[in-house]
């Protein structure tokens, strides 16, 4: 069994201090995020919690380098923006790659010679189980397929830090869970640093080690919640009591 | 997101019998022709039998002449699109992606709309003369608007989403525009070049009709004032091969690079 140990001289990968962001408007602004702050460590999974229109997105896309933050610091190890990789709400997927040609597309990118990167290509597909569909466009996929195709694209160039944009927001309850399970899964085998946002209480304890709450617009951190369920997790873990009271805590702190 | 105006559905299951359907009506349609052209009483220097078109095409090709006016016509439509589209495409590129530069242009893009490049024709003609360079010219211009707008459409209708994933994997502007912009925005560029392919033909036809030394439209003009109508079908019909020949291979280029799309997207042709 894993757990997740921190040793105590591990420095942040990232520090966020005192973030916030206005979008100008002609009202004086629209305050999206105000004052957030935080520490990202290895291999953390954090989850950031709030009803729509806390800011979520906003703050992954200032994480991956989309948007400026107004006011506040981002503050990476090493001083340099790390790799990113990222999944959206929808998949995202190019109609006009296959399913393999997609996944490749970031090592395309870093201008990796073409067979080295079609085995690469081929591990992800593997490990993201789509065997078979390797020559498939994407057209032909199932919401949770094309999900899947967006995991393996966000990780396949090794980045330093994966981005969760609410990934199962658009497919069916019964695929959402059990893309869960699967994400959970895919974590264990990479061990990545993962920001995930989300508005599903059970998807944030289910995956995440810390959930953090953000409010209402402006969002701001409301709850700091570290989720001590032990890993690997299965579907058996969201009926256990323990799961029900982290999950009644989390839902009493969002309005 | 398709500018074609002959979208149809079709299913490609049902192409061979298509196929078939084709060939007997365009069959039906020439012994109509031939029956008509027989009983209806209407002078046969009028209205020609096919079986005639024929003959008179086949002494035309015999002598050659035919084919010194099929590849004058044809080379004109193909320089005339060749130019059309690459300033068109390049334009088109540069006024989707500043929104300043498209306040600039606007008003002369509107204008050189409003004039019907048919009409200033015959002034063309006089400014750069009788040979092929005034007929090229007409070509472009035809050519020219129908594939800026298409371009500017496509390359606006790229999703928000797919630059966001590019710049998230830091991708360069030129990764931007091969692998994104280029792909994204060819279906609706294809529209647009496969009008122009048909317009650009009309162009160049009408140039040769107002002024011109030799040409598919110079034949009909000199057949015409012979009263050698059989030559005036031989080259209407050179005229419509061509224009489908073009239609074609533009369509063979849609169906080659444009794989990834439903089949029933497509105009099967």
């Amino acid at each position: 069994m894993y757990f997740a140990v921190k040793n105590m001289n591990t420095k942040p990968i990232l520090t966020v201090k005192n973030l916030s962001v206005v979008f100008p408007d002609n009202n004086g602004g629209l305050h999206a995020l105000d004052d957030i702050s935080f520490e990202v460590f290895p291999r953390d999974f954090i989850c950031f919690l709030g009803p729509s229109g806390s800011g979520k997105t906003t703050l992954l896309r200032i994480l991956a380098n989309l948007l400026p933050p107004t006011t506040g610091q981002l503050n990476f190890i090493h001083n340099q923006h790390p790799q990113i990789g990222m999944v959206f709400q929808q998949s995202n997927l190019m109609p006009w790659r296959t399913v393999m040609d997609n996944i490749k597309l970031p090592l395309e990118l870093e201008n990796m010679d073409e067979s080295t990167a079609r085995i690469k290509a081929q591990e992800m597909i593997e490990l993201v189980g789509l065997n078979g569909f390797e020559d498939s466009w994407p057209r032909d996929l199932s919401g949770g397929m094309a999900q899947r195709v967006a995991i393996a694209r966000a990780l396949i160039h090794d980045p330093d830090l994966l981005l969760l944009d609410e990934p199962f927001g658009s497919l069916d309850a019964i695929t959402r869970e059990r893309m869960w399970t699967e994400l959970s899964r895919i974590w264990q085998a990479k061990q990545k640093t993962v920001i995930m946002v989300t508005h599903s209480i059970n998807e944030s304890l289910f995956l995440a080690d810390r959930v953090l709450v953000l409010t209402q617009r402006p969002g701001k951190i409301k709850f700091d919640l570290k989720v001590d369920l032990p890993r690997p997790r299965n579907d058996d873990i969201r009926y256990t009591p323990h799961f029900g009271k982290l999950a009644r805590k989390l839902r009493e702190t969002i309005e | 997101m398709d500018i074609n105006p002959l979208k149809v559905f079709h299913p490609s299951s049902a192409k061979r019998n298509g196929m078939w359907l084709r060939v007997l009506s365009l069959g039906l349609g020439l012994v109509c022709w031939q029956i008509t052209s027989i009983f209806s009483g209407v002078e046969v220097f009028i209205l020609p039998p096919p079986l005639k078109v024929w003959s008179r095409f086949l002494v035309a090709a015999q002598d050659g002449s035919l084919f010194r006016d099929i590849g004058v016509t044809f080379s004109e439509v193909v320089l005339g699109l060749i130019v059309g589209v690459t300033f068109a495409t390049i334009l088109g590129y540069s006024v989707a992606k500043s929104r300043a530069l498209e306040q600039v242009l606007s008003p002369y893009l509107v204008a050189s709309q409003a004039i019907p490049v048919v009409a200033i024709a015959p002034l063309l003609v006089l400014w750069f003369g009788y040979g092929m360079f005034s007929k090229v010219l007409i070509c472009a211009l035809i050519v020219f608007f129908p594939v800026l707008i298409n371009t500017i459409v496509g390359i606006r209708a790229v999703p928000q989403a797919f630059y966001d994933l590019m710049k998230s994997l830091r991708a360069s502007r030129k990764q931007i525009l091969m692998k994104v912009e280029i792909p994204a925005a060819l279906p609706i560029f294809l529209g647009g070049l496969r009008i122009g392919a048909t317009l650009s033909v009309i162009g160049a036809v009408v140039g040769e009709l107002i002024g011109s030394k030799y040409g598919l439209g110079n034949l009909i003009n000199r057949a015409r004032v012979g009263y050698d109508m059989p030559m005036v079908y031989v080259a209407v019909f050179m005229l419509i091969f061509l224009a489908l020949g073009l239609y074609g291979i533009v369509a063979r280029i849609e169906k080659k690079l444009l794989r990834w799309q439903e089949t029933f997207e497509r105009l099967n042709v």
